[in-house]
């Protein structure tokens, strides 16, 4: 079964359901608020099944006209009809359905003087299952046969796409079929030209490619059953019984899936994500704890899930969703982790709106939606406080607010079912407002189509940042000197105290270092540790680099910096120590290829280094060097 | 659980499914005993019990199902 997770579980359910019908004007919206709960199938009917008894009709101010939306299939979806319009009324629209009569679809688009024309629907979901679909072909049809077949039946799809569309000058939906045959090879089914279930799988393809272009929007079944399973919503015993491809259990999430692509089909999406900020994007509350004292970031799986969480929000601003954030905090202190947190993936530049103060947040979000100028039912409000999140319920009920698990882990998950900011294409106006997306795979690509190496790195637009030791990165310090077994050239382990002691030594150094190129921050990648001994030798006591970024000419570059910093102590000479141990192999000749001489021990012990600063030229690199926050 | 337990579950799911809070089941109680008790409502009913007790019913055990005394005994049969 899949739950509608994301909705608040409902309170006093019987009580409210039995007072609907005698709560007169207030009807509708206490319905929409038990709508905006989290109900299984039963209550779903009960709820539907108690506004029609009392014929509970929506306040004449409500902004959309109804909904009269049809749906064509070639099985039973009367089932499904009650969650529909428990979906549209969860978003404040009214619904009213049309059913074709059992696997009449086409004949009634056909026919004018059909019961379907009378309706005049201004949505129309065309749902055909998958038996019906591949109701022509076998294991016994040859190829030929199985390419006529798949032809027809897309043109007799396309067909009827126009037909509705002619008639009725409307919304197109066409919902996908979920997979149901049982496949007869295996992985590879697709080699078998009459399989049915190769067969859906090749006309869910194809009709997507069709809908782009003649502007049908998709409902993809498929895709869900995908992440759910086929048991979440599909029952062979109830297919045989009663004809429903979807079960029953699985019509409330069904029907929020259709009423989110009409919301959509109609503007009616959800435009902003308003976000918390302690525990909400960041571990932590940075009034009390401090811009150092946050968890975020790579150094602890915790605040790898918040810097995830913003990379969704990130993607999210990017293909046209606005950002905000409503916060109770001092503002400076709230914009402080935006400005010199290293580890925020978010930017004050990504925030539309920015208010933080200790004003209550359902005040706050009306000046963030007046600031924005769109309504308050365009706003999805994320807070991990469930106190902050029933206030703004009860006094703003048309802002959506899902309910999050205290595991930031999950937030970016629990968006995405709840399906907010459904949209059925993307504008030139939301790309506009989106930057430029650097993925992995770009880098990837320029790789392949570098003709050598130095024309890949010097296209990679990387720029190492440096910064010495502080408190800000201490915990990835901490972490990147406990964890490196690999590259690194002494592995020393140090507490918190000890790289606290590096700071304040006015004779020794640390740098953490971080690289960016044109695809994104790969965060801090190396530490160096020098301290100055005797006879003005600059001891290089830790060397360490993460190997995600090897071959990238980050060690040269790294040394013209330990140089530069070794003679800002006044410095003669750079002495460099390879301890080995079982895993440290990879570095056992780094000092000899950055040109150090050898001056005792050797590699099966402990083996030292030696170059001279004085006649020290700095080695060429593609990388940019930059002291991180200092200005560009 | 105890047949009684399962009345008590029953007669919560038969009320919130045909919206009538003065429905007390027998083991005699059928679909005749109901105006809108249609195969829809016998669906719901089945998923419900199948969702609250985490259980499936086989197409032949559903087959044999005649009133609510055959409902209890298979959900005890089940659990």
């Amino acid at each position: 079964m899949i739950e509608l997770y994301w909705l608040p579980k409902v309170e006093q359910w019987r009580e409210r359901l039995r007072r609907l019908g005698d709560a007169g004007d207030a009807a509708w919206d206490e319905a929409a608020a038990l709508a905006a709960s989290r109900l299984d199938v039963v209550q779903t009917n009960a709820l539907d099944a108690t506004l029609r008894r009392a014929r509970v009709e929506p306040p004449a101010s409500l902004p959309d006209k109804p909904v009269r939306l049809a749906l064509l299939g070639s099985s039973t979806m009367a089932h499904l009809h009650p969650a529909i319009r428990v979906a549209g009324l969860r978003r404040r629209m009214r619904v009213d359905i049309y059913e074709n009569d059992y696997g009449q679809y086409w004949q009634e688009l056909s026919d004018p003087e059909a019961e379907l024309h009378r309706f005049k629907p201004n949505a129309v979901l065309l749902a055909l299952d998958a038996y019906h679909l591949a109701a022509g072909i076998g294991a016994a049809s040859s190829a030929a046969e199985v390419e006529t077949a798949l032809h027809d039946t897309c043109e007799r799809i396309r067909a009827c796409w126009r037909l509705a569309r002619a008639a009725f000058r409307c919304t197109v939906i066409h919902q996908l079929a979920l997979p149901l045959h049982p496949p007869l090879l295996g992985s590879n089914e697709h080699r078998l030209p009459g399989s049915r279930s190769a067969f859906i799988s090749r006309i869910n393809a194809e009709l997507r490619r069709m809908a782009d272009a003649e502007e049908v929007a998709v409902l993809a079944l498929d895709e869900r059953m995908a992440r759910d399973g086929l048991a979440a919503w599909h029952d062979p015993e109830l297919w045989h019984r009663a004809k429903q491809e979807v079960t029953p259990s699985a019509a409330p999430i069904y029907g929020d899936l259709v009423m989110r692509l009409v919301a959509a089909s109609l503007g009616r999406s959800y435009k902003a994500l308003v976000l918390d900020l302690d525990n909400t994007l960041w571990g932590g509350v940075v009034g009390d704890d401090g811009v150092e004292g946050l968890v975020l970031g790579q150094g602890s799986p915790l605040g790898e899930a918040f810097a995830h969480f913003q990379d969704y929000a990130r993607e999210l601003s990017r293909r046209g969703v606005i950002l905000a954030v409503v916060s109770k905090n001092d503002e400076r202190n709230a914009l402080e982790p935006f400005e010199r947190h290293p580890e925020m993936v978010l930017k004050r530049g990504d925030i539309a709106s920015f208010v933080a103060n200790w004003n209550n947040k359902p005040a706050n979000l009306r000046a963030v939606a007046e600031e924005l100028n769109i309504g308050l039912d365009a706003l999805v409000f994320v807070d991990d406080n469930p106190f902050e999140r029933n206030l703004v319920r009860r006094e703003l009920p048309m802002v959506a607010v899902p309910e999050i698990s205290e595991d930031p882990a999950g937030f970016a998950q629990t968006l995405a079912d709840a399906g907010y900011f459904e949209a059925v294409s993307i504008t030139d106006e939301d790309r506009a407002r989106s930057g430029q997306y650097q993925s992995n795979r770009q880098r990837d690509r320029l790789k392949a189509s570098a003709t050598d190496l130095d024309s890949y790195l010097r296209g990679l637009e990387m720029r190492l940042l440096w910064r010495p030791f502080d408190r800000a990165g201490l915990t990835r310090t901490v972490q990147l000197i406990n964890k490196t077994n690999q590259f690194n050239l002494t592995t020393r382990r140090y507490t918190e105290a000890d790289v606290l002691g590096v700071m304040e030594d006015d004779r020794a150094f640390g740098l953490q270092l971080r690289l960016i190129d044109r695809f994104g921050d790969n965060g801090i990648i190396a530490i160096v540790i020098g301290r100055l001994g005797d006879d003005r030798d600059l001891l290089i006591d830790t060397w360490l680099m993460s190997c995600r970024v090897l071959g990238r000419q980050v060690e040269p570059t790294t040394l013209n910096l330990v140089a530069a910093a070794a003679q800002k102590l006044g410095a003669r000479r750079l002495v460099g120590q390879y301890v080995p141990t079982a895993r440290n192999g990879m570095v056992r000749d780094h000092y000899p290829k950055l040109g150090f001489g050898a001056i005792d021990g050797d590699p099966g012990t402990t083996a030292r280094y030696a170059l001279d600063l004085a006649g020290f030229v700095p080695r060429d690199s593609f990388v940019d060097v930059r002291q991180e926050g200092a200005d560009d | 659980m105890t047949e009684p337990e399962i009345y008590d579950t029953l007669t919560a799911i038969f009320r919130d499914v045909f919206l009538r809070d003065d429905l007390v089941l027998t083991p005699q109680f059928s679909a005749k005993d109901v105006d809108d008790w249609d195969s829809f409502k016998q669906i719901e009913i089945i998923v419900a019990v199948q969702e609250h007790y985490r259980v499936k019913f086989r197409t032949q055990e559903m087959d044999r199902l005649t009133n609510v005394g055959d409902l209890v005994m298979l959900i005890a049969s089940k659990s």
